[in-house]
């Protein structure tokens, strides 16, 4: 005898029902961090043509390999310089505690890269860790101080964020604690909700003014960035090199958030391959190729995803959750007092697990990354992060130029679209390269 | 090449003939060693960013119209415009006084932190938008909008408010003595305390302008925004 045969429904599977049971009994939607869980095309899907007969390989441990990077050399007189191609994507004290950002800005300075300030502005920590700072001016303007202006490295206007372009921020009130409430003027724990337009521009005609005024005040010496969430990108990157900007950061759908509604996270914007294609192209349509230099993050994990980017056309990329996991974001356990303690059970007091939590919005990260609890935070020593931190950025540089010599590059930005194929037909549309095994570019004549 | 003016702590720019880059880099870098604390600025003809930025205890008059961002994230300056200003005067302005005789356009103190603005005339749309803690005194009347996610600080409106003043505040308050076409969401007329009306003799002392303090209504949060659930009636 066998049971009754349980046929689950593919329009309403068990995933649908929960969610539409639990917005019965609330009333609210769901929020919470962290990234797009849904699968997308992605740098997965591309692979590399290396050195054979037809192309010449650099000898992979001796050869050099240029990593080198310049950012914002078309009006700054202070252009970013920096040892690699690989940055720190912006993320707010708040969201992350101060000896995150601490732990965040001895890394990024050790291995030669840049940091980048969030929403609720600059701390002194990250300030001091950071050789090299962008400061974001976002709509909330949280914090935002010209004195802060004026001690940053570049500055990057926020038009929208990869998780949720067009959408504003939260930050709910059990991470709203003293200091978070002081920096950011608010009431110590409200539900703080941040602006999605700035209050004093609203539009490309506008930014224009906006990014003159940045240059005035730090007189034209700082790179002014110009972050927008992939959506329209062509036309996006477009409007913001007209408007002037020395720097576009396309943040991709797979980008993470410290807390976004669900619904935005997985159904709101597109695809980093995608954003990458079209921002490139909109540099080539107006021939600002290595005038404006492009930053791609959303989704970015290793030194494979950084060499497609570039090879696509980035000049840089932007790590947000891979730096995150690299500090220890979903392990099993915390290091504190040389120990490895286990964070199970407060896994578990969440209704979570390591290697699925994605509870950054509730301030009770187990492993005291995404928390601004006095006690939870201590579970991340600035020192141990900034170590985990560095090996992962070193690891992914290492196999970005393992990639690149064996393209026959000596310098990673010499990476090309040509040295690409893609192993879906998706894939290959998406980032304008040909299907594996054929000169077949979905769209294109062949 | 700027002017020499025969007040030995003065100096005067004509933008008819100086850049607003050799204005704005005297004010930031060079007026302190050559010990000038005052700047006249001429001819303005709507130039964008006269004045922002500053960081220093200057007194600048500029004597015209302006663009947008006039004095933007001023700190210690004290500003003033002899005509109307464009977008976001004072935006973002952490201390000081920034005073606008004429008009002033949108978003006039955005997200601004301290200093006091002085606007004698009208202000239109998004007046103190996200402001954060400085003071607004608004001679004439403002914009829909204003106020909007206002955190902290005080504004004064001497003539009428448009439709959703004070939307979405905080903790900020508005004075106003003319007519109210709508409140935002979550804002509130609250009745006028003793300590109101000290606050707005002072701010209208402040800004050179002479009105009955008890002829003005208080708008506040009613706070029903500031944690969500499920029967407040919030479209985010």
């Amino acid at each position: 005898m066998t049971g009754p045969q349980l046929e689950e429904s593919a329009g309403f599977d068990r995933s649908t029902i929960e969610y539409i049971q639990r917005a019965a009994a609330s009333g609210l939607y769901e929020i919470r961090g962290l990234g797009a869980k849904r699968r997308v095309p992605n740098f997965d899907d591309l692979l590399f043509l290396a050195a054979s007969l037809s192309r010449y390989p650099l000898e992979g441990y001796r050869e050099r390999c240029v990593t080198k990077t310049l950012l914002g050399t078309r009006f700054a007189t202070r252009p970013i310089e920096l040892a690699i191609p690989i940055t720190i994507a912006g993320m707010s004290f708040g969201a992350l505690s101060a000896r995150v950002k601490d732990a965040l800005g001895r890394a990024a300075t050790d291995v030669g890269t840049s940091t980048t300030t969030g929403d609720g502005g600059m701390t002194a920590e990250e300030r001091n860790s950071s050789k090299t700072l962008i400061y974001q001016c976002l709509p909330s303007r949280y914090g935002f101080d010209p004195d802060d202006v004026r001690r940053a490295d570049a500055i990057e206007i926020v038009i929208g964020q990869g998780a949720k372009p067009g959408g504003g921020g939260m930050l709910l009130g059990q991470k709203v604690n003293p200091r978070v409430a002081r920096m950011r003027t608010l009431p110590e724990g409200v539900d703080q909700r941040s602006a999605s337009r700035h209050p004093d521009w609203t539009g490309p005609d506008d930014l224009v003014i906006k990014i003159k005024e940045l240059r005035e005040i730090t007189d034209w010496e700082k790179p002014i960035y110009v972050k927008v969430g992939a959506t329209r990108v062509f036309n996006d990157v477009k409007l913001a090199v007209h408007a002037g900007a020395d720097v576009i950061v396309v943040d991709g759908m797979q980008g993470g958030t410290a807390a976004t509604q669900t619904v935005f996270i997985e159904h709101v914007g597109i695809p980093t391959l995608a954003a990458l294609r079209q921002a490139v192209d909109a540099l080539d349509d107006l021939n600002m190729r290595g005038t404006v230099q492009l930053v791609i993050s959303g989704g970015i994990r290793s030194g494979a995803d950084v060499a497609k980017a570039l090879a696509m056309g980035a000049d840089a990329v932007a790590i947000g959750q891979g730096v995150l996991v690299a500090l220890g974001c979903n392990s099993e356990s915390y290091v504190a007092g040389g120990q490895h303690l286990s964070a199970l059970e407060d896994y578990t007091r969440l209704g979570t697990a390591p290697g699925f939590c994605h509870h950054c919005h509730t301030g009770k990260c187990p492993v005291g990354v995404t928390t601004q609890d006095a006690a939870l935070e201590l579970r991340l020593d600035p020192a141990v992060g900034a170590k985990r931190l560095k090996n992962y950025l070193k690891t992914v540089n290492m196999e970005l130029t393992t990639i690149a010599r064996a393209c026959g590059k000596q310098d990673v930005h010499h990476l090309e679209k040509e040295d690409l194929v893609a192993l879906t037909v998706e894939a290959a549309a998406m980032a304008g390269v040909p299907l594996a095994g054929t000169s077949w570019i979905p769209g294109r004549a062949v | 090449m700027a002017n020499l003016n025969p007040v030995p702590n003065s100096r005067e720019f004509d933008l008819a003939r100086d850049s607003l880059r050799d204005l704005n880099f005297f004010m930031h870098r060079q007026a302190a060693a050559d010990g000038v604390s005052q700047i006249q600025v001429k001819n303005p003809d709507g130039a964008h960013s006269i004045a922002c930025g500053l960081n220093a205890d200057l007194q600048v008059e500029i004597h015209g119209h302006v663009g947008y961002y006039v004095a933007g994230m001023n700190k210690h300056a004290s500003v003033t415009v002899h005509g109307n200003a464009g977008p976001g005067a004072a935006e973002n302005m952490m201390s000081g006084r920034v005073h606008v005789k004429g008009f002033a356009s949108t978003a006039a103190g955005a997200s601004a932190h301290g200093g006091l603005l002085i606007i004698d005339g009208d202000a239109s749309l998004r007046c103190g938008i996200s402001l954060k803690g400085a003071d607004i005194v608004v001679g004439g009347s403002v914009g829909s909008f204003s106020a909007f996610m206002a955190q902290a600080g005080r504004i004064v409106i001497c003539g009428d408010a448009e439709d959703a003043l004070g939307d979405s505040l905080y903790e900020a308050v508005i004075y106003v003595r003319g007519k109210v076409r709508s409140l935002g969401a979550d804002a509130r007329f609250e009745p006028m305390t003793d300590t109101d009306r000290a606050t707005v003799k002072n701010l209208l002392g402040e800004a050179g302008l002479v009105h009955d303090p008890a002829e003005f209504k208080r708008v506040a949060s009613a706070k029903s925004l500031y944690h969500w659930h499920a029967d407040a009636d919030q479209e985010y």
